[in-house]
């Protein structure tokens, strides 16, 4: 079985994130990039269904600026087989995503793809479902762990209630949530191993998909700053400084 | 017994910093058929670097003139130039000591600067690693150095092998070059090992801060640079501060204190922010924001202190050694120009030996032979500093005098009896509120499960000896408060809070009893600095 791991470039998540002058974007110049967090856990469950014997081959793909190499370049360190740039510099929201992906989906025709659950830039947790009803099959979001035994794969998601363990057939989309694994740390000598290993681009208006933007940002503001406290000495302070303010 | 993979290089460069982005970029273009690696411990070339920056760009022009059209994040060129001694209220202009002209220097962000350099070293196919530090050097059975050991990723706290346990690689090389900057934890090692300081006066360092801020619009010019001396220190007290005003409203500030300072309840962190309120300051300040921030110590030895640099098997260049030239506070152009030195003496000679002596011979030498007596006259204080500084610029340094230095983690006087000077310091209001605010603006990221990096040796001592003769003044001069004497049911004990760490090296200098030793953390750990 192959499998695909889809991962993104964003803001590292050590970053303080600064609106930009013009409050039309976010401070991107000498801000440290990396792989969305969770999107390394889906690779690092990509690469351990590879260890059980259940993949065959494990396949990331990106969708973004030549930058994005970088990223993909630490998958294949970790031990990814082979990888795949969509480039698109143009704005995309998470539709437009999935149907870039589903080309490269179509054509590769995986077992499994699995992708974080969202991206840490924007929050939308919106791809991976987008993604498999496009591709018309089953989804299992938020896995904290998958079984996969034959056609089938056993998933336990967190949901707001708590856990709930769902059983889907494959070929399927599975997106991860913290608690899934650890990933491995990159060893210096899969780094190296890594430059060797083929990295295919593909220019996005070349798939032949439409993944212009329906909805797009108008602008950007940073939430209100809180006021600064005030102590009271006692319980009548308090009472008396609710008043004032007409709180009570 | 562990076992590790090894990697086989001609050249490895211990940390990428000016001095070591030159060495290898240079020893590349000379040889382009050998094997080079760079070692860094911060997650990305630069994420460490903390520095003013006004640069002399005559090293960087010779090896890489492409910089100019294609300048990192922050690049603004230095304007005019104003140096002031401050009071409590006021600031008097002085004439600005020909060591500080900056006509035809740039105002850089050091750390996009290596940034930037790291990416034209993997242009050039060598191999750039970010996320690995080096925790030890390796030797043969002749005792020559003949590469390092990567520091092992995935220890639990308590020393054992956690879940994603990852031994350190071994890399041998032909030749290992040690570019750690200031205080490096391999280099002290070297040091000690090769006796390359015997016979040297003993090493002093400065402590700097700096803070990245966002200024309401209009305020300052870029390129205009100024710096001051006195307030807030006393004159007893070496130090002063900088002022860099960049593009887009944006200014770098700055504010550096000698480490031989006297008072053990002293606090540079304190000193720093006092500064900010300078009336003058604050009116700058005002409605502004932090970007980022960080501390970093300096080397300020000079001459009388720089070590032998050449040993078997290895070298040490720029502020590993100790090269800046501090005067000027300059160390940037001085790190690069050892690192390309020392690359065209490891091309031509094939061998680690005889560069100490080609340093010496060099035009480096004779820029720190020429200002070698300047920081040394302060340890007099303020006023004859001043004094040594005229008498030795007017001279050109040519006075046949050398002054000696003396160490910094024995100028702290005791408690005893010693009264602290009242340094009439304000009640503060500009960010950071304190140590631990500001340390939220170097983004720093140490995984809290793994051993503790900076290793006490007698942890007793702490609560006995040093609260006693000292007060505990680690609990002061770290800057970001890791540090913390913490008292449960009547007993003290001393508290280490490493995932604040800034990689400053000021424990492992100050500290009054020598038994701090700073160790690198987990690669990757530490300060995720943004245009520092
Ligand atoms: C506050 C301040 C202001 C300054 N202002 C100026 C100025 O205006 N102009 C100027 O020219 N100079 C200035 N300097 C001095 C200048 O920054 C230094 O002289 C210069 O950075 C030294 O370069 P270096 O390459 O030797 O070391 P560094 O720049 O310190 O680089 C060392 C690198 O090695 C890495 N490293 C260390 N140990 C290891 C290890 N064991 N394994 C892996 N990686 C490791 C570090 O993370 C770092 O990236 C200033 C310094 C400070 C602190
Ligand atoms: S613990 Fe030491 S090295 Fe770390 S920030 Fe404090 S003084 Fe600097």
């Amino acid at each position: 079985m192959k499998i695909i791991a889809c991962i993104k470039r964003v803001i590292d998540y050590n970053v303080r994130v600064q609106i930009n002058r013009e409050g039309n974007g976010v401070v991107t110049d000498g801000v440290k990039m990396s792989m969305n967090p969770f999107d390394e856990i889906a690779i690092e469950e990509g690469l351990r269904l590879k260890e059980k014997g259940i993949a065959d081959e494990l396949i990331v793909v990106s969708i973004g600026g030549s930058d994005s190499q970088q990223q993909l370049r630490t998958a294949l360190a970790m031990g990814a087989d082979r990888a795949i740039l969509i480039e698109n510099t143009d704005d995309l929201v998470p539709l437009g995503a999935a149907k870039l992906l589903l080309k490269v989906i179509e054509k590769e025709q995986p077992g499994l793809v699995i992708l974080g659950k969202q991206a840490i830039d924007d929050d939308r947790n919106q791809t991976g479902q987008m993604l498999a009803a496009l591709w018309n099959r089953p989804q299992a979001t938020f896995a904290s762990e998958i079984v996969v035994e034959g056609d089938t794969a056993t998933v336990t998601r967190e949901v707001d209630a708590g856990m709930e363990t769902i059983e889907i057939d494959l070929p399927a989309v599975i997106t991860t949530d913290l608690r899934l694994n650890e990933p491995r740390f990159v060893k210096m000598p899969d780094i190296m191993k890594a430059k060797k290993k083929p990295l295919d681009v593909i220019a996005a208006d070349s798939l032949g998909a439409d993944s212009a933007p329906a909805v797009g940002t108008s602008d950007y503001s940073p939430p209100p700053t809180r006021e600064s406290g005030v102590i009271v000495e006692s319980v009548d302070d308090l009472v008396n400084a609710l008043k004032a303010r007409g709180l009570v | 017994m562990i076992e590790r993979d090894v990697m086989e290089y001609d050249l490895v460069v211990v940390g990428a910093g000016p001095a070591g982005l030159a060495t290898a970029i240079r020893y590349k273009q000379l040889n382009p058929e050998d094997s080079v690696c760079i070692l860094e411990k911060a997650s990305e070339i630069g994420a460490q670097i903390l520095s003013g920056a006004v640069m002399e760009p005559k090293l960087l022009d010779t090896l890489l003139p492409e910089w100019r059209d294609n300048k990192p994040a922050i690049c603004v060129e230095a304007r005019k130039d104003r140096f002031a001694y401050l009071t409590k209220n006021k600031s008097i202009r002085l004439p600005t000591p020909p060591q500080q002209k900056n006509h035809g220097n740039f105002i850089v962000s050091l750390g996009s600067l290596c940034h930037w350099m790291g990416t034209k070293a993997e242009e050039l196919e060598i191999d750039v690693f970010p996320g690995f530090s080096a925790a030890d050097a390796l030797f043969n059975e002749q005792n020559e150095v003949i590469g390092v050991r990567c520091g092992d990723m995935g220890v639990a706290k308590d020393g054992t092998e956690g879940p994603g346990y990852a031994p350190g690689v071994d890399i041998h090389a032909k030749f290992t070059v040690l570019s750690e900057g200031c205080r490096g934890s391999i280099s002290k090692q070297l040091i000690k090992k090769y006796a390359l300081d015997a016979g040297k006066s003993p090493q002093t360092y400065g402590l700097g801060f700096k803070e990245l801020w966002q200024l309401p619009a209009g305020r300052t010019t870029a390129g205009n640079i100024q710096h001051t001396i006195g307030w807030p220190l006393d004159s007893a007290t070496y130090g002063g501060s900088y002022m860099y005003q960049l593009d887009q409203d944006r200014l770098s500030i700055g504010f550096v204190t000698g480490l031989d300072y006297a008072d053990p309840d002293f606090s540079p962190f304190e000193a720093f922010q006092q500064f900010k309120h300078h009336p003058q300051i604050k009116a700058l300040l005002d409605g502004g924001e932090i970007l980022s921030s960080g501390a970093r110590t300096i080397i300020e030895g000079g001459l009388q202190s720089l070590p032998k640099q050449d040993m078997p098997g290895a070298l040490l260049v720029g502020d590993s050694a100790g090269t800046i030239n501090v005067v000027k506070i300059k160390g940037i152009h001085m790190a690069m120009g050892s690192g390309v030195l020392a690359a065209e003496h490891l091309s031509e000679t094939k061998t680690t030996e005889g560069y100490d002596a080609k340093w010496r011979a060099s035009n480096l030498n004779t820029e720190l032979h020429k200002i070698r007596n300047i920081r040394p006259g302060f340890t007099k204080g303020l006023w004859r500093g001043l004094i040594t500084a005229a008498i030795e610029t007017v001279t050109f340094g040519k006075l046949p005098r050398t002054l000696e230095n003396h160490s910094d983690h024995d100028s702290l006087n005791k408690l005893d009896g010693y009264q602290s000077p009242d340094y009439k310091w304000v009640d503060r209001d500009l960010p950071p509120r304190d140590r631990l605010a500001s340390v939220y603006f170097a983004s720093n990221e140490h995984d809290e499960d793994q051993p503790i990096h900076l290793k006490v040796t007698d942890t007793d001592l702490c609560v006995t000896k040093c609260t006693e003769e000292y007060g505990n003044p680690c609990t002061r001069f770290c800057p970001a408060g890791v540090y913390e004497i913490v008292e449960e049911e009547g007993n003290k004990r001393l508290q280490i809070n490493s995932a604040n760490c800034v990689h400053c090296k000021a424990c492992d200098i100050k500290d009054p009893y020598q038994q701090i030793n700073w160790v690198t953390p987990e690669g990757g750990s530490g300060p995720n600095y943004q245009n520092l």
